[in-house]
């Protein structure tokens, strides 16, 4: 099927470039708080168009039903793990940056 | 240890199901060595005394399923809104760190919540207590976002501490 071929590529390709704005933001950003927020694009987004494309390209098959938990995994465990840095770096005293003007 | 049985069935079910699906292969050798782990899994399990509520997978229901509606929804939105961010020149974020009040009831929820604060990208749930999460967003918009409730109210609640 080559319409299937194409969304999938289209989904692959748009996790790749959420990929990358997700790498940029972590240089952009100025702390270690607001870096987590981009890691946060990688960890949703990207994952999930990425498995989505794969799934599609393997169609019904025992590689799919890996990658679904693979999806049930990431989930999961990655608000979990931002969670326990942002946490850490909390209790460890790290001030984060904010904006102060309140309008 | 209130549902053993229940419990250890539905585990044991669950067990069966992922072996299927990540072996493929259905000779009677396989199956017989499936059958023997999930076994051993089971009594190991059931000896830790690790079969509780909390662990018992199978808590799926529609009010958890239209919040994950909803939570996709909201994470797609607030991926764009990042995005956007990244590439706006110049100064495009203000960090916010604020205290966000809650009142829901067991530990579970309060995790569900805190979970999907952290996965929505723009907010992340920094410390944890019974009565408040701290916050720290990318954004005034995502602050004023969830200080509006509207995530919490979805939370689903009928979760019963055992």
């Amino acid at each position: 099927m080559i319409l299937v071929e194409i969304i999938s590529w289209i989904f692959i390709i748009a996790g790749a470039l959420l990929g990358v704005a997700g790498g940029i933001g972590i240089h952009r950003f100025p702390d270690f708080y607001s870096r987590l927020h981009a890691v946060g694009i990688t960890d949703t987004l990207c994952a999930s168009l990425f498995l989505i494309g794969l799934v599609m390209q393997t169609g019904m098959s025992i590689a799919s039903i890996k990658l679904c938990l693979i999806f049930i995994l990431m989930f999961f465990s990655s608000p979990t793990s931002s969670h326990a840095l942002a946490d850490a770096a909390f209790l460890g005293g790290l001030k984060p940056q904010l904006d102060k003007d309140d309008d | 240890m209130n549902y053993p049985v229940k419990h250890s069935f539905s585990l044991g079910v669950i067990l069966l199901a992922l072996w299927l699906g990540m072996s493929g292969k259905f000779t009677v050798f396989m199956l017989c060595l499936g059958l023997a782990s999930i076994l051993a899994v089971l009594y190991i399990a059931h000896r830790m005394d690790v079969i509780d509520r909390e662990k018992f997978p199978a808590h799926v229901n529609v009010p958890l399923l239209r919040f994950w509606l909803y939570l996709s929804r909201e994470v797609v939105i607030a991926n764009i809104d990042v995005v956007r961010r990244i590439f706006t020149p110049g100064k495009s974020i203000s960090p916010q760190m604020f205290e966000l009040p809650q009142t829901l009831k067991t530990d579970l929820s309060c995790v569900i919540y805190a979970n999907a604060i952290t996965l929505t990208p723009g907010t992340v749930s920094v410390n944890l207590n019974k009565e408040s999460i701290t916050v720290h967003s990318l954004s005034k918009e995502a602050m004023k976002d969830l200080c509006s409730g509207r995530m919490a109210s979805l939370v689903p609640e009928d979760y019963k501490d055992e």
